[in-house]
């Protein structure tokens, strides 16, 4: 069983959803990014999410835009990336790792390439915002020999119909943006989401994160027990972009408030529990 | 007037070189595509629909050719430039004169067809993109036209360069709004609207101002600019009884010069020339040639040639005209270059600049900047070739919006 399918059944064996942090590699260097990433276990994080950095990040707000650029202005690259998840690896070889970004820097180092570098680096699953599963040939075989999970997202736009379409070309789980906008803009109501969940739960067995606009422990708290797991992204990254000198550098005070902030995200999903469907 | 659109898949040969894109918007089984976020993917399907449904509908022909005639001011004249003739010595040039279009480009062509589209399609709110401005201007133009919202993304780099532009598209009653992200120009404009119709994708439709994005934009936007083409072919059959030797247009995203092309593609005898913005050199790291100096990626919605790094970061463009100023090219572009069916070359940003007062010394036409690197390259050539070849260029936009940038180069203050 892959990590991903792992971690979602041993969390709904204790009764709970997962807690997704998201991080963007090398924001604001690379030390530091590393650093989070290794002590996001350990203050809650059920799976990880790590940000590839992008020029043009066009479906993002501009918190994540502005981490992509602090990325790559500390020397991001797709190698490097992927020697980060090496490195915490070396210490943890259970958390799943997803990395999220956009297609073309992964066409560029090379579909089958890339595939077997991050599976060999320890990469789960991966996210490539702007590849639909219409364009999605050029990396299903490579990602399949490789044993990634390709993670589709599934937005309150997509109609019933296309819904089969696009989860017939998911695995890992589903990634729910639960509004119509780009990351860390808007937020669901409670609402909307409870509404939105089981029209994908008929449509797939795999397991459902909600992510765009979830910001606050509650809210964590609830995308958790509807769906079986939140992905907090801006909310994080503006803590961290808080946190850093004039200069754009790390201080004293990043780690630990952007680790303090994903505690105190995880005792409110731990405590929320699951809801019985 | 020839229909501008009905020839989109009505070509008789099999081997012809205008059946592109197959139904996944591919050019060539490689290029072009939809490559969008989920959230988009349901609407660049519906737009398709629409767009295929409005094709096929003669009422809207009808009322696209209204517009085009009583409005725009079509069809545009293919004027024989006798002077430039005579100075280049050798191939007999002559001028497609799309700036004489209502709004001073052949930006309105495209704008007219989508504006009608998205009134179809019962949208009530426009976004769209802009380099130059002059897209913005078409787009606020027809927004005014028609009683529409219309919301302007415009690189802060570009507000300042093109301040007549931004002026006139806020007295048509259009929000700009200037964007600060990257190096602030036509690509950071794109990436916002895209965010803004994202967020918005109940009542409003992305008006994209050339052949690039998801599929339908590249084959769409080509089939509402063709109409440049259609004329230029007839135009010259009564001016010479033939067709055209050579046609020379200026790209940056392309539409001008897929709309002279596009007419032409399966008449093998014509030459087909495309001319990027080589900024300081083709070869000095300041360009916009996407073609010559770039390699196959994907970005805002379809695989082209791009600007890139080793990483496939997206390199920022260069060129003194802010409507080429983009790091990419429509793809079709990149098929008809891979395919060899059309040569891409480059002017400088130097060569446009001294083809812009030559132009307007010889012919009385001040050119736009972007036009001028055509018309660099068509001086380039034109000496080279016999007096019975017949050279058109696409003469894509009037100069006006660029006097500005031209004086401060020229050392002059206005």
């Amino acid at each position: 069983m892959s990590r991903i399918a792992a971690r979602f059944k041993a969390l709904a064996a204790q009764g709970r959803g997962a807690l997704i942090p998201y991080l963007e590699a090398y924001d604001p260097d690379r030390e530091t990014s590393l650093e989070l990433f290794r002590a996001m276990p350990a203050a809650g994080a059920d799976l990880i999410e790590v940000g590839m950095p992008f020029s043009d990040p066009s479906a993002d707000g501009p918190v994540i835009q502005a981490a992509a650029l602090r990325g790559l202005k500390a020397g991001a690259t797709l190698v490097g990336v992927l020697d980060m998840v090496a490195e915490f690896r070396k210490g943890d070889d259970e958390t799943p790792v997803i990395l999220m970004g956009y297609v073309n820097p992964v066409e560029s180092y090379g579909y089958e390439r890339f595939c077997k570098d991050a599976a060999a680096a320890g990469v789960d699953g991966l996210i490539l915002v702007d590849l639909p599963p219409e364009e999605g040939a050029v990396i299903a075989a490579p990602a399949q020999a490789a044993g990634l999970d390709i993670i589709r997202l599934v937005a309150p736009t997509t109609p019933d119909a296309r819904l089969e379409y696009v989860l017939g070309h998911a695995s890992g789980f589903v990634y729910y943006v639960s509004i119509v906008g780009i990351t860390g803009t808007r937020s669901a109501s409670a609402h909307d989401l409870a509404g939105a969940i089981p029209r994908i739960r008929a449509a797939t067995d795999l397991p459902i994160a909600i992510g765009f606009g979830v910001r606050t422990p509650e809210q964590a708290a609830q995308a958790a027990s509807i769906a079986d797991g939140a992905v907090v992204a801006s909310a994080l990254l503006a803590t961290l972009a808080q946190t850093l000198d004039e200069q754009g550098r790390a201080t004293s005070q990043t780690l630990p408030r952007v680790l303090e902030q994903i505690r105190g995200l995880a005792q409110a999903v731990r405590a929320a529990g699951q809801q019985p469907e | 007037m020839a229909n501008p659109i009905e020839h989109g898949g009505a070509a008789a040969q099999s081997n012809s070189f205008r059946q592109q894109p197959d139904e996944h918007g591919h050019f060539g089984g490689r290029y072009g595509g939809r490559f969008v976020a989920e959230t988009l993917m349901p609407l660049i399907l519906e737009l398709n629909e629409a767009y295929e449904a409005a094709k096929a509908d003669p009422a809207f022909h009808k009322e696209l050719v209204y517009y085009q005639t009583d409005y725009i001011g079509r069809p545009s004249p293919l004027w024989f430039a006798r002077r430039m003739t005579e100075a280049f010595g050798g191939a007999k040039i002559y001028l497609k004169r799309e700036e004489l279009n209502h709004t001073g480009s052949h930006k309105l062509n495209n704008v007219m067809g989508q504006i009608l589209l998205a009134r179809r399609m019962g949208r009530t709110r426009i976004v769209a993109e802009t380099g130059a401005g002059q897209h913005g201007v078409a787009t606020a133009t027809v927004c005014a036209l028609f009683g529409m919202k219309c919301v302007i993304y415009m690189g802060a780099t570009d507000v300042e360069r093109q301040k007549p532009n931004v002026f006139r598209m806020r007295l048509l009653g259009a929000e700009v709004v200037p964007v600060t992200a990257g190096a602030g120009t036509l690509k950071d404009a794109m990436n916002e609207a895209m965010r803004d119709w994202v967020a918005n994708v109940a009542d409003t439709y992305m008006l994209i101002g050339t052949v690039a994005g998801p599929h339908p934009y590249p084959a769409m936007v080509r089939d509402f600019q063709s109409v440049i083409g259609e004329e230029t072919k007839a135009q010259m059959q009564a001016a010479e009884g033939r067709l055209p030797d050579v046609v020379v247009a200026a790209i940056g995203g392309g539409s001008n010069a897929m709309g002279i092309f596009y007419p032409f593609l399966d008449d093998v005898s014509v030459r087909l020339i495309g001319v990027e913005a080589a900024g300081h050199g083709l070869d000095s790291g300041k360009t916009a040639a996407s073609i010559e100096r770039g390699r196959p990626g994907v970005l805002h919605g379809n695989r082209t040639y791009l600007l890139q790094n080793a990483d496939g970061q997206i390199d920022e463009a260069h060129s003194i005209s802010a409507g080429l100023d983009y790091p990419g090219v429509g793809p079709e572009h990149s098929w008809l270059n891979d395919i060899g069916r059309a040569e891409y070359v480059g002017a400088t940003d130097t060569e446009a600049l001294e083809a812009f007062q030559l132009c307007t010394k010889l012919e009385g036409i001040i050119p736009a900047l972007e036009s001028a690197h055509a018309i660099a390259y068509a001086a380039k050539i034109a000496p080279t070739l016999s007096k019975d070849t017949l050279l058109v260029v696409n003469l894509s936009g009037r100069g006006d919006k660029d006097i500005f940038t031209v004086a401060e180069h020229l050392g002059v203050s206005l």
